[in-house]
């Protein structure tokens, strides 16, 4: 009783977390308050994942996602400054929230209905958390790692190592697209677009 | 005595986090904005893929989760690159103004 008090208490706050910062990033007018508020999504989640006992999944979460990437955000929001206040009331075309609003509210509830009609009618193997949970179960807190290395660098290690390519791939490609290059500084702007485009091919 | 919490609210949860994401993409006007509503939506599938993966006690779930997260590291590194040099060029602009190709 008191644990499954714990559990409601957990989730509804980490959801209102979630939701909340969530509806902040799309309405919030200055882009760094949208940013604070992607945050707050990325905390919520990570609370979320430590509740299903995916407890490596959550530090990566608050490591990568809101240690790393928001991070990255608001280097990007304050380098180009374009932290001023936007005008949101400005609508380019006119039906376009409505229509936004209405495909959002659709989806939500299509996937809504679907987990529902799926949760009733059919009967899933393995009981909740029957392979995973073990963490609880032995008292080893490591276990959720271990499993994940196991099956991390077991079955899927070669998709492990084209990450890594991946992640060089994008480092290089950023530079190449974002850095300024010597030769063109001291031509037109048309040369040095030319010169970028060239190089990124 | 309450019931325990289902897999399926958690699912329910990620569908309006996905919701709210994918009608920010299409509401706000700002790159940047738009690029953290891209967020959203793969925050909002991984907790779909964490949730089942509880459920039916499959670790491959969660090793689907750690895969989402490089590539959405490396996605984020690039578009924020291509963002910058964008807004290098025209300073202040919105989805509108890059109907066009050419820089």
């Amino acid at each position: 009783m008191d644990t499954t008090f714990l559990e409601y208490l957990v989730f509804f706050a980490a959801a209102a977390m979630v939701l909340g910062g969530a509806i902040g990033v799309i309405t919030l007018k200055n882009p760094v308050h949208a940013a604070l508020g992607l945050v707050m999504t990325l905390f919520g989640i990570a609370v979320q994942f430590v509740a299903q006992e995916a407890h490596f999944l959550a530090a990566v979460q608050v490591i990568v996602y809101a240690g790393a990437i928001v991070v990255l955000f608001l280097f990007v929001i304050m380098l180009l400054g374009v932290d001023n206040a936007m005008d949101l009331s400005i609508e380019p075309i006119k039906v376009q929230r409505p229509l936004a609003a209405i495909m959002g509210l659709g989806l939500a509830s299509l996937i809504t209905a679907a987990v529902i009609k799926a949760d009733s009618s059919t009967v899933l193997p393995g009981a909740v958390g029957d392979g995973i949970d073990v963490a609880t179960e032995t008292g080893d807190h490591d276990s959720n790692i271990k499993q994940l290395a196991e099956n991390l660098y077991g079955d899927h290690v070669f998709a492990f190592q084209l990450t890594s390519v991946l992640l060089v791939v994008a480092v290089a490609g950023t530079v190449v697209l974002t850095r300024k290059w010597p030769k063109a500084d001291a031509e037109d702007a048309d040369a040095s677009s030319s010169t970028t485009s060239g190089a990124a091919k | 005595m309450i019931a325990a919490i289902e897999p399926s609210w958690y699912l329910i949860l990620a569908a309006l986090l996905f919701s709210i994401g994918a009608s920010g993409l299409l509401i706000r006007r700002n790159p940047l904005i738009m690029f953290m509503c891209i967020e959203l939506m793969l925050n909002a599938a991984n907790l779909t893929f964490v949730a089942l993966a509880t459920k039916l006690g499959d670790i491959n779930g969660q090793t689907a989760v750690f895969f989402v997260m490089v590539v959405a590291a490396a996605e984020v590194v690039v578009g924020l690159g291509i963002i910058v040099s964008i807004l290098r060029r025209k300073p202040g602009a919105t989805a509108d103004d890059l109907a066009e190709l050419k820089g």
